[in-house]
Formats: C-alpha cells, sequence, structure tokens
C-alpha cells in the first residue's frame, strides 16, 4: 500500500515521474503546468530523484530535446499546456513518427484568442491525430495512476509510440485531493526500466529520422498505424496489470447506471464526477440517464463506444473544445464510431465548459431537457448545441 | 575514398557541394566516437534518403529549427545513462537552420553549457527550398526572393554576423573556417571537440560553404571561391575564445593587398547584375575594407 498524501494535480503528474524513475526532463514553464517542472527541479536539487532536468527556452525545444533524449535511450517525462503545447505540436508528429515514447502530462488548457488559462480541452483535442496516445483523468489519483501506466504502455515493444495524460486546467491541476502515492518498490515491480529497440549508440551506428520518399513513407504510417491499433490490447493489460498491483480499477471507458438509461451522457476528465452526481439527481426525477466517461482518447475506443451506445436512445456528449465549422471532436469521433450501426442513438452534442466556465447541475438538467424532447420527437432537431451561452453578450452583426 | 571514411559516398549532393566536403573533413577529424544531430536541410535530404544513408555514425535528424534542442537532449540522456564519456556531439545546421529559424534553439543551448560543437554550414541562402534569401545572404545577392529586378537590385540588408553573435554568448570557443583552408578547418575542429572534451561547454564553427547550384557558378571552381572569398576579405577566418574580441586570433590573414571584391563577385551569376553597378560594387569594397581593418586592430 501506498501512502496517502492530500496533493494537487500538478503534484500527482510529477510525483508519477519521480517514481518511474525518469531520466530526463525537458521543460518549459507554462501555466497550469508549471508546478511540474518545479517540483521536479526540487527533486532534483534535493537529491531525491536522478534525472537531467534540461529547461530548455521553449516548449519547441523542449520537445525536440526529448526527441534526441529518447532516441538516445532515456526515458523521458515533460509536461505543458494549451500554447506551450501548440508549440510543440510539430515535434509531436514526429516524435511518434520516430516512435519515441515520450510520456507529457497536459495540463488542458483553452488556447488563445482571447488568451483565457482556465480548463477546457481545445489543446489535446487539436493534437488528436499526433500520433500519440491520450489519456485523460477524472482526478489526481487517476493522474498519477494514468502516467505510471503510459509508460508501461508508450514503452511496450508492441506499441512504441509517445502518450499524453490530460488533466483540467485549476480544477485538478492545482486542486488538493487525498491521493494514494504508491511505494517506490511497487512501481518498480510494476515498471520495468525502459529498454528501447534501437539507440543512438557510437559502437552500432544508426540512422534516425531519415528522408521517406513516396516509396516507404505510407509504410512508415501504415506501420504506426498497427502499432496504434496494438496499443488497444495493451492498454487493456497493462490496466489489468495495475489494478492487480494497486487496487485501483481503470477502463478505457467507464459506465454509471447505463445499463437500463435512455440518455447517457459521454464525459471526459474532470466533468466526470459530477456528471455521475447529475445523473443521480436526474433519476430521483424519474429521468433514466447514465454516464460513460472516456479515459482513453486515442486509439479512439471504437468497440466500447459501440456497446455503451447499444444500451442508449440519446448519447448526449459533452466537448470541452469545438472544431470551428464542423461540432466538437469528441461528437465527430463518436458518430463516426456509429457510421456502419444501423440501430444506433440519436446523438447529441453539448459544447460545454470552455475556457474554464463551470458546469453544474442547471447545465445537465438543460441538456437531458433536450435529450428527452429529441427521445420525444424522435429525431434531432440541432445537433451542436452550446450550453449555458450567454446571449445577452453576443452583439448584432 | 579511404574505407574508414564516416561521412561516405553516394549521396545525392550536388557536383562541387562545399559543405559535403567539409562534412567529410570534420568526421575525419572527430571520429568514430561521434553523434550528430542534424537540421532539416540539404545535408539531411541528400544523405539518408530511405533506406540508404551516408552516416557511419549514429545521427539524428527531427526537424529544421531545432538541431541545438536535439543535440542537448542527446548530451543529458547519454550523460545520465552514463554513456557520456569519449563520444563528441555535434550538431550540424544550415544558415536557414542556424541565422534563422534555429537561431533561438541555438541560443539555449550556447546559454545552458553543453559540451557539443554546432557547425553552421553557410551556403548563403535557403538553398534546400530553391535559393530564398536568409539572413546569412550577403547584400545585393540575387536569389529567388530577393531577384535582382530593374528597381531592386538583389538583397537588402546585410548579413547577419552570426559568428559574432555566437562569441558574444561568451562560449569557450568560437572559430570561422572554409573548405580551401581544410588544415585551419581540421585544427578548428580538433580544438572545438577539446573544448567539449574538457568540459568548458560549446563551441561553434562557422563554415563558409560555397552553393554552385545556389551562386551559380561552374562546380569545379568550389575550392577556389571559398579561398578568394578569404584572399578578398568578404570571409575572415578567426578564433576566439570567450566573448571578449580582443581575444579574437585571424588565422589566415587577409592579405595586405586583398583582392578586389570583383573578382569574387564576377565568377557568381548570383552578383552579375552588380558587374553593371560600379557605385554599389565600389560601396561594398569599402566595406569588407573597413571590416578587415576593424578585425586587424
Amino acid at each position: 500500500m501506498g501512502v496517502k498524501q492530500v496533493v494537487k494535480g500538478n503534484f500527482a503528474t510529477a510525483v508519477a515521474a519521480k517514481l518511474a524513475r525518469v531520466d530526463v526532463v525537458p521543460a518549459y514553464p507554462i501555466t497550469p503546468s508549471t508546478l511540474f517542472p518545479e517540483q521536479i527541479s526540487q527533486y532534483v536539487a534535493n537529491g531525491e530523484m536522478d534525472a537531467e532536468l534540461l529547461l530548455t527556452e521553449s516548449e519547441h525545444s523542449a520537445m525536440s530535446a526529448a526527441i534526441g533524449a529518447s532516441a538516445a535511450g532515456a526515458r523521458v517525462a515533460t509536461a505543458t499546456a494549451s500554447q506551450g503545447l501548440k508549440l510543440m505540436s510539430e515535434m509531436l508528429f514526429i516524435a511518434s513518427g520516430m516512435r519515441l515514447p515520450i510520456v507529457a502530462a497536459i495540463g488542458n488548457r483553452a488556447l488563445s484568442a482571447p488568451i483565457n488559462i482556465w480548463a477546457d480541452h481545445s489543446d489535446t483535442m487539436a493534437e488528436r491525430d499526433s500520433g500519440w496516445l491520450q489519456f485523460y483523468a477524472e482526478n489526481n489519483q487517476a493522474s498519477l495512476d494514468l502516467m505510471l501506466m503510459a509508460f508501461k504502455i508508450a514503452e511496450d515493444h508492441r506499441v512504441l509510440l509517445p502518450a499524453m495524460v490530460g488533466l483540467d486546467a485549476f480544477v485538478l491541476t492545482h486542486t488538493m485531493e487525498g491521493v494514494d502515492v504508491p511505494l517506490q518498490e511497487e512501481v518498480d515491480e510494476f515498471l520495468p526500466p525502459y529498454e528501447p529497440v534501437y539507440t543512438l549508440d557510437v559502437n552500432k551506428p544508426m540512422t534516425f529520422g531519415s528522408f521517406g520518399t513516396p516509396a516507404h513513407y505510407t509504410e512508415f504510417k501504415y506501420a504506426q498505424w498497427e502499432a496504434m491499433e496494438r496499443a488497444r490490447e495493451v492498454i487493456d493489460e497493462v490496466f489489468a496489470q495495475f489494478e492487480e498491483k494497486f487496487g485501483r480499477k481503470y477502463e478505457q471507458v467507464s459506465e454509471y447506471r447505463t445499463d437500463d438509461a435512455d440518455i447517457i451522457f459521454i464525459t471526459m476528465g474532470s466533468v466526470s464526477g459530477t456528471a455521475r452526481a447529475a445523473v443521480d439527481r436526474l433519476r430521483e426525477r424519474g429521468i433514466k440517464a447514465g454516464v460513460a466517461k472516456m479515459v482513453v482518447f486515442r486509439p479512439f475506443p471504437f468497440e466500447r463506444i459501440r456497446e455503451v451506445a447499444s444500451k442508449a436512445k440519446v448519447l448526449a456528449i459533452l466537448d470541452r473544445a469545438v472544431s470551428q465549422g464542423l461540432s466538437g471532436p469528441v461528437f465527430a469521433d463518436i458518430s463516426s464510431a456509429l457510421a456502419n450501426v444501423s440501430d444506433r442513438p440519436l446523438l447529441m452534442d453539448f459544447i460545454i465548459g470552455l475556457g474554464g466556465r463551470d458546469i453544474t447541475f442547471k447545465d445537465f438538467d438543460d441538456m437531458a431537457e433536450k435529450a428527452q424532447k429529441a427521445l420525444k420527437d424522435g429525431k434531432v432537431e440541432q445537433e451542436v448545441n452550446w450550453v449555458n451561452l450567454r446571449t445577452e453578450l453576443l452583439g448584432g452583426e | 575514398m579511404a574505407s574508414d571514411e564516416l561521412f561516405v559516398s553516394g549521396h545525392r549532393g550536388c557536383a562541387g557541394c562545399g559543405m559535403a566536403t567539409a562534412v567529410r573533413m570534420i568526421l575525419q577529424e572527430a571520429g568514430p566516437n561521434t553523434i550528430v544531430a542534424n537540421a532539416t536541410g540539404c545535408l539531411e535530404v541528400m544523405t539518408t534518403g530511405y533506406p540508404e544513408t551516408s552516416w557511419k555514425v549514429p545521427w539524428i535528424h527531427a526537424a529544421f529549427e531545432n538541431a541545438g534542442a536535439v543535440a542537448s537532449g542527446v548530451d543529458v540522456a547519454l550523460k545520465k545513462l552514463g554513456k557520456r564519456d569519449g563520444v563528441n556531439i555535434l550538431a550540424f545546421a544550415g544558415d536557414g537552420g542556424t541565422f534563422d529559424i534555429g537561431f533561438q534553439a541555438l541560443s539555449g543551448m550556447l546559454e545552458r553549457g553543453h559540451n557539443i560543437t554546432y557547425v553552421v554550414f553557410d551556403n548563403e541562402a535557403y538553398m534546400n527550398t530553391g535559393i530564398q534569401r536568409c539572413s546569412s545572404t550577403p547584400p545585393y545577392a540575387s536569389t529567388t526572393t530577393s531577384p535582382a529586378g530593374k528597381v531592386i537590385p538583389g538583397k537588402q540588408g546585410r548579413k547577419k554576423p552570426i559568428a559574432n553573435i555566437v562569441a558574444a554568448h561568451d562560449i569557450a570557443y568560437t572559430a570561422t573556417a572554409t573548405i580551401a583552408y581544410h588544415g585551419d578547418l581540421k585544427k578548428k575542429v580538433r580544438k572545438a571537440l577539446e573544448v567539449n572534451r574538457e568540459g568548458k561547454g560549446p563551441a561553434f564553427i562557422h563554415v563558409f560553404s560555397p552553393c554552385p547550384t545556389g551562386w551559380r557558378y561552374p562546380s569545379e571552381m568550389t575550392v577556389e571561391l571559398s579561398r578568394m572569398a578569404v584572399e578578398t576579405g568578404i570571409f575572415v577566418l578567426w578564433e576566439q575564445e570567450g566573448s571578449d574580441p580582443r581575444n579574437r586570433k585571424i588565422s589566415c590573414p587577409p592579405k595586405e593587398k586583398r583582392k578586389p571584391v570583383e573578382e569574387y563577385f564576377k565568377l557568381q551569376g548570383r552578383f552579375r547584375h552588380l558587374l553593371k553597378m560600379p557605385d554599389i560594387i565600389e560601396q561594398i569594397q569599402k566595406e569588407v575594407d573597413e571590416k578587415c581593418e576593424n578585425l586587424m586592430q
């Protein structure tokens, strides 16, 4: 058993990096993830962590250095958010293309403009095609646990892909919660040292990051595709091993009161707890609602989402990001997951909680009301719904 | 070519590529216990078309603007893994990846004090994408984005003094070199790697690399142009420890009687338009003379 500590989400991800015996931490601070490099700096300064801390001059260089360090055979972790993740964006695709299992904690934060430091999923959602595994934490315990599991999944030789763990800005990054911090020996038993397949080694020279012409490029991408597909089973295996070791259960999609539900809310991240409480309240009023929380977003859990969909009459999908001119990204992906399912529920998208706007019981009441109307009408009038929109602030032309 | 070469033939560099010759010389000097972090550019494209490679040392390329950062990551990783001793780390980048887009990552690498030798191969424009102007492009050179037109005679503005700027970071060793003076180039590589080995931090070598394709001259004249750049005083060979310019040593002084810059210009298509503009040539000559006199003091 670990030690119960009351900690912030950023501490949880930093302590996970320490427990994972990370070799190199290249980092550039950004709100709300600053505590991660600060905490690592403290560990290194106190001799509590034997890691090389590389404080670069930008996030772009942090991810570039992560790539160099990982290619040299090190276990590498970093943290960033929002604009920092955008500055890294170019290098995210290169990290995954070079099959380097770097792990990053992302304090999910809105994107400029207007500049905003609070929670939503715009930053990581815009990187959903970057070839990184994506996990979303509901609380600080999950932030720690998913970080530890991310190393094991990413470094598995069937996978060899980088992984990001999202934890909502402030709601998790800066909020104190009771967390079971595992003991070092427990983590050592769970997570073996990183064994790279290829490294930059003067005794065995190899060329990394070569030029791929049309004759080879497609196969590089297909090999990545296969690795991401194989990650599905590796994730399930590692989740099971983690549960066995630490007694905490993780699923790619976790369901709550869905078995007889008419309406299932699809959630990601910290809003999931609010959603479960909201569902209890709706049930008291006779509204049969449930929640399905997505913990894994890449690889997209198609089968699990189809199972959830088979139980519901309406899927009310909460999107803390928007793809302008389309819909929320989660809605778009779930729609594609159900495209060839004939008996599918009605799908409704709710754009909610952007830039840190609170998500309340009233919002769930409003979403449930719209879902019930769709249920009654047998059709969706409006697919994309903006929740708690302050129409009085919107001007004319 | 000797079988112990570490940068081998078969690459797709243009005939007369000054950079390819320089890379070969540098690796001869650095030896097999060397890791190269390479920026995107001609060098990466021409040497690593999958599944082939010209590199017999471990080599990594990630992107255009980050050779300094990637090399920094390799450095700290090897240190942590206990594999750093006896290994040279070289960062290779073109002028685009150094003067312009990679300048920030270079500055960060210098400030953090990594024991890395950063080499810029300066062919004075973005050659890999088709000869566009760079902050390394000399005044009035005609490029595809600074063409010699009827109103504007080529590149406006000056050439960024990259080696001065790097030296101002107060690093242990900064030098300029070019392939015509190969003994000097190799000696400077040796010194740079020595500085790294002694743990004195980064070293930087600015290698002037004539490009027949971009400069429009016959490919057999690369070495001659490399030499003429020095003989005219357009490119001065020097080395310096630390940031104080008083510690600068001129390696190969432009001769008492320097060659006129016009002789250098008339060999290259990129300057051809200047031959009808004596006022501009006179102005450039004056600037080169002033620069050389200042350096000699």
